[in-house]
């Protein structure tokens, strides 16, 4: 069997769990559907390493393979076909996907127990894993843009999948909305591309770039920025962001699996997937490298001041892809992916950890309720501190390698690029402030109630179930979400998930030590070999430096949040008190939502408002429907005045038209 | 006698039936110009068969007889039911099939 | 030849005198009496054009049943009628007859037939015989011959449903029963449209012997848009 073989499968078999378990999504017993569902995607695991172990098998000029299995072409010349490319690029994302998938689907098996919608969620969930495998294995445009949507379309039905409540249906429809936008972008950017070279296949776009397009000419420019308006809005970067911090309404494994391991980084993908486009077009690529610089500024510090224990790691993905796409942007293509997989593992790590302390305090994720939860949660504990070490870029875990690597691409780069590399520095500081401050709150300082009760041995049910963002009362008759509050130290499956995950955060970075061993960017040689900095190396120098630079960092973010919320208590309220304008204007996310609101949401209402009444009733239904029926009216109603129902006037039309026909024929017969 | 005089009785009996149509308001009477306006298609059949020598028009004539019985016999009934019914006999009021 | 001009301008006279009689006679018992007078003189003339047959008939069918079917009804009916109002017909009526009989004669007279100005074609010894008229029915005219007689069996089954009693019911209760069927709202029904809806229970009318029923809409004014 052949490496595509291989990926067909992969791609196969979550497509088929996710089937199997919509259609007897009533019938399955238990946590059978669960069952099913981390069986599907771990055989996809399964598949994608025999994938990678025949790609091994060849040489390293032949490892870029595509495989179709239908042929689209059949009008206007679009050779659009059902197939799948599988290179290095595309078997590293599936491994990362499908890999850190089956953990998740092991723990959402417990954690989403005793929810009435058990089934269904399963089935989103593999719906999803399809569709990111699909986006990542697709062979041409048309196929990625096919797993693009359905893509958006999983989380939509993830993020409102308690869609009884209304803050989780609306944050759909913003998640859903924004992806729109950058869908548009990016079916733009493939009709552009598809224009200039006459074909939407990856690779023959990829070698016939240079023919077709100018170098940083307009045409491959605005390709190129509309490409990243699509990896923006799909990846979470400003503008385009606002959609997720509010997805965080949908359950932890989902926050975990959509929105920090996988979805968020198609953009990533995309970028570097475009590669050859991008270094063709510098602008562009400059301007994607400054928009992941800003948003990393701006998550980081708005992570600062946000209660919300979901949302704080939401901005801290926000501000690890921001990494990312300054890394794929500027060239480092391997240092950009790697943090990709390192960050997978440690996020994926810390929404897990926080779903268990979230269950603790059944449900309520708000920081300020939580503290203590040390002797409570000995092992939720370890996993945050593990995790939060790996993001805050501590040596020796692998957060600090791949964060620092980009880095040290930024600056071996040079020019304005260091610039970005010191506003790196500069976010991985707040990184550990906000990282830590997150787990010293929730933590240590004195027990609350919850955790007191928990230490007893006893996990707190609330009276009265509520909607952890506004606070008000729901209904949960509905059946879900389920009565039942999960804890990692309780459920074996979340253990076993999140010790692999911590396994994996603690050693993940062994593979690309700077000096040493670089196996990652190795392994993707094929893929970039056509890319003006694949031979571009940071040499081992000034790469340590840069590691003992982050590694210092790291240790200073981390003491300077101990001092404020451990050491001194009370600091934290002094800081906002003295900063308050500043606070006001974080905690607000820098205004951006009240910005969208009046500048995009409110004309639109207004519009959709007067097409609705004027152009609607008044044009269309006033002057053409009820027109065009006026003058029929009108019409039939003159008409209808020759029927008078007088028999003798009837009689006399007819009188006078046969004596007309008379007079017609003696006239023409003379 | 020619034919045509004839013709010429069958066309003034005709526009007097006619004339009666337009003039008269009692139904039954309207019935009766219509029979006049039969006949006079009845003369002038006969007259044509009479004219060509075969039989054609007196057949013809015949089955008008037959049909003109056949209306008053439908429109006499037609007039009984409006009788009955109290409504006034008299064409111009009975117009209420309108549009 | 004197003999047959002056027989057909007798019963020509007569024929037209009947017909101007239906017309003008206020009385319609009289017009009916015209009309017979009418029918017996075209008969005669009939019988100067050789249809012997036809004339017969026309005397016992029409004269002699279907005008005492008009005797009987007339008698039923009765009543002369009001001539106060005709409209601009009762001049226009007249007028169109007038220019159609015009017209007519000039058409026969002008028209130059041929056939016209004969005497007719020469007699065949059996023209117009029962035996004659009998085989053209029976051979030719079978067909239409058969259909006329359906024609009738329609006719007498139609006369005999329109003038029946329904039992139990007076004539005009059955006639608001069929008018004011209670339908559904909002049916769509043509009734509704013309803006006819009554309740399922229409309001008790009591009936005065004589007086013209009020026909649905009658008591409304003329509106366009009812339809």
């Amino acid at each position: 069997m052949s490496a595509t073989t291989f990926g067909w499968l992969v791609l196969a078999c979550p497509l088929v769990g996710s089937i199997l378990i919509g259609f007897g999504y009533a019938r399955w017993p238990g946590r059978l559907a669960g069952w099913i569902a981390t069986f599907a995607i771990a055989l996809s695991f399964v598949f994608a390493v025999l994938t990678l172990i025949k790609l091994l098998g060849m040489s390293p000029d032949h490892r870029q393979l595509t495989s179709s299995l239908w042929n689209y072409d059949v009008s206007a010349g679009v050779d659009a076909k059902l197939e799948i490319l599988v290179d290095p690029l595309s078997v590293f994302m599936i491994l990362v996907v499908s890999g850190v998938s089956t953990l998740i689907h092991l723990y959402s098996v417990s954690y989403m127990t005793d929810d009435r919608g058990y089934s269904r969620y399963f089935s989103y969930l593999n719906y999803f894993v399809f569709s990111m495998l699909l986006l990542v294995l697709a062979g041409n445009f048309v196929l990625l843009i096919v797993g693009w949507a359905f893509v958006g379309a999983a989380s939509y039905l993830l993020i409102s999948f308690w869609y009884r409540r209304t803050t989780a249906t609306r944050a759909g429809i913003k998640a859903f909305v924004i992806n729109v936008v950058g869908d548009v972008g990016l079916v733009i950017a493939t009709f552009i591309i598809f224009g200039h070279t006459g074909t939407v296949q990856f690779l023959p776009v990829f070698h016939s770039i240079h023919q077709h397009f100018a170098y940083n000419g307009a045409p491959i420019v605005v390709a190129c920025l509309l490409l990243l308006v699509g990896a923006f809005a799909k990846s979470a970067q400003v503008p385009l962001h606002t959609w997720l911090p509010d997805a965080m309404e949908g359950p932890t494994p989902v926050s975990a699996l959509i929105h920090a391991a996988t979805m968020v980084t198609a953009g990533v993908y995309l970028i570097a997937r475009m590669h050859v486009l991008f270094e063709w077009a510098p602008t562009a690529a400059d301007v994607g490298a400054i928009g992941g610089c800003l948003t990393l500024v701006l998550a980081a510090t708005v992570a600062l001041v946000m209660t919300d224990i979901k949302r704080v790691i939401a901005y801290s993905t926000m501000s690890q892809i921001g990494y990312m796409i300054m890394g794929v942007c500027v060239g480092a293509y391997s240092a950009g992916l790697f943090h990709l997989m390192t960050h997978a593992f440690f996020k994926a790590l810390l929404f897990m950890a926080a779903g268990s302390i979230i269950g603790a305090m059944s449900g309520d994720q708000s920081l300020e309720h939580m503290s203590g939860f040390r002797k409570a949660l000995p092992f939720t504990f370890v996993m945050f501190i593990v995790g939060g070490l790996a993001l805050s870029g501590m040596p020796p875990f692998s957060g600090w390698l791949s964060k620092d690597d980009i880095i040290g691409f930024l600056d071996h780069r040079g020019g304005g690029f260091e610039i970005l590399g010191i506003v790196g520095y500069a976010g991985a500081l707040l990184t550990g402030i906000y990282t830590f401050r997150m787990i010293f709150r929730a933590f240590f300082n004195e027990p609350c109630e919850e955790a007191r009760e928990l230490e007893h041995g006893h996990l707190h049910h609330a009276d009265v179930p509520r909607n952890p963002m506004t606070g008000e009362e729901e209904d949960t008759d509905v059946g879900f979400p389920g009565p039942g509050h999960f804890i990692a130290e309780r459920e074996m499956p979340m253990k076993v998930a999140m010790s692999a995950l911590a396994v994996l955060a603690v050693i993940g970075g062994v593979v690309q030590i700077p000096g040493i061993d670089d196996a990652i960017t190795r392994f993707l040689e094929p893929t970039f070999a056509d890319s003006k900095y694949v031979h571009v190396e940071v040499s081992a120098g000034p790469a340590w430096l840069g590691l003992v630079i982050g590694a210092l960092i790291a240790i200073a973010g981390v003491s300077i949040a101990y001092r404020i919320w451990v050491r001194q208590r009370g600091t934290s309220a002094r800081l906002i008190e003295r900063f308050h304008g500043a606070y006001v204007f974080l905690s607000h996310k820098w205004y951006f939502d009240e910005i969208i609101d009046f500048l995009i949401v409110r004309p639109t209402l207004w519009t959709g408002r007067l097409v609705a009444t004027t152009l609607e009733r008044g044009v269309i239904g006033g002057v053409v429907t009820d027109g065009t029926t006026s003058v029929v009216r009108a019409g039939s109603a003159a008409v209808r005045r020759a029927q008078t129902g007088f028999l003798r006037y009837y009689a006399a039309l007819m009188i006078v038209c046969v004596f007309g026909v008379a007079l017609y024929f003696l006239v023409s017969s003379t | 006698m020619n034919i045509g005089w004839y013709l010429a009785v069958s066309a003034v009996i005709f526009c007097i039936g006619a004339g009666g149509v337009l003039v008269r308001r009692n139904p039954l009477v309207v019935l009766l110009c219509l029979e006049l306006m039969l006949n006079a298609a009845n003369l002038a059949l006969v007259a044509f068969a009479r004219m060509w020598g075969n039989e054609d028009g007196q057949v013809f004539a015949l089955i008008v007889m037959v049909v003109a019985a056949c209306e008053v016999t439908v429109g006499l009934g037609l007039v009984v039911a409006i009788y009955r019914r109290r409504l006034p006999i008299d064409v111009d009021e009975l117009n209420e099939l309108q549009g | 030849m004197v003999f047959t001009a002056i027989v057909f301008f007798i019963a020509a006279i007569g024929a037209i005198t009947g017909a101007f009689g239906v017309v003008l006679l206020r009385n319609p018992f009289y017009s009916v009496l015209a009309l017979a007078v009418h029918l017996v003189s075209l008969a005669a003339l009939f019988l100067l054009l050789r249809a012997e047959f036809v004339a017969a008939a026309q005397v016992i069918v029409y004269a002699g049943a279907v005008m005492v079917l008009y005797v009987f009804v007339v008698a039923y009916v009765g009543g002369g009628e009001q001539l106060a109002s005709g409209g601009v017909l009762r001049v226009l009526g007249p007028l169109f007859a007038l220019a159609l009989a015009i017209e007519l004669c000039i058409a026969m007279l002008g028209a130059g037939l041929k056939g016209v100005n004969s005497k007719g074609a020469p007699f065949v010894p059996g023209f117009g015989t029962p035996r004659s008229l009998g085989e053209q029915f029976l051979t030719k005219f079978l067909f239409p011959f058969e259909a006329a007689s359906i024609l009738l069996l329609v006719a007498a089954v139609g006369a005999v449903v329109l003038a029946r009693r329904r039992r139990g019911l007076e004539p005009d209760e059955e006639f608001e029963r069929q008018v004011h069927i209670p339908r559904p709202a909002w049916t769509g029904t043509m009734a509704e449209a013309g803006g006819l809806t009554m309740p399922a229970h229409a309001e008790e009318r009591t009936y005065v012997e004589g007086e013209p029923v009020a026909t649905p809409g009658s008591d409304r004014p003329d509106q366009e848009g009812g339809w």
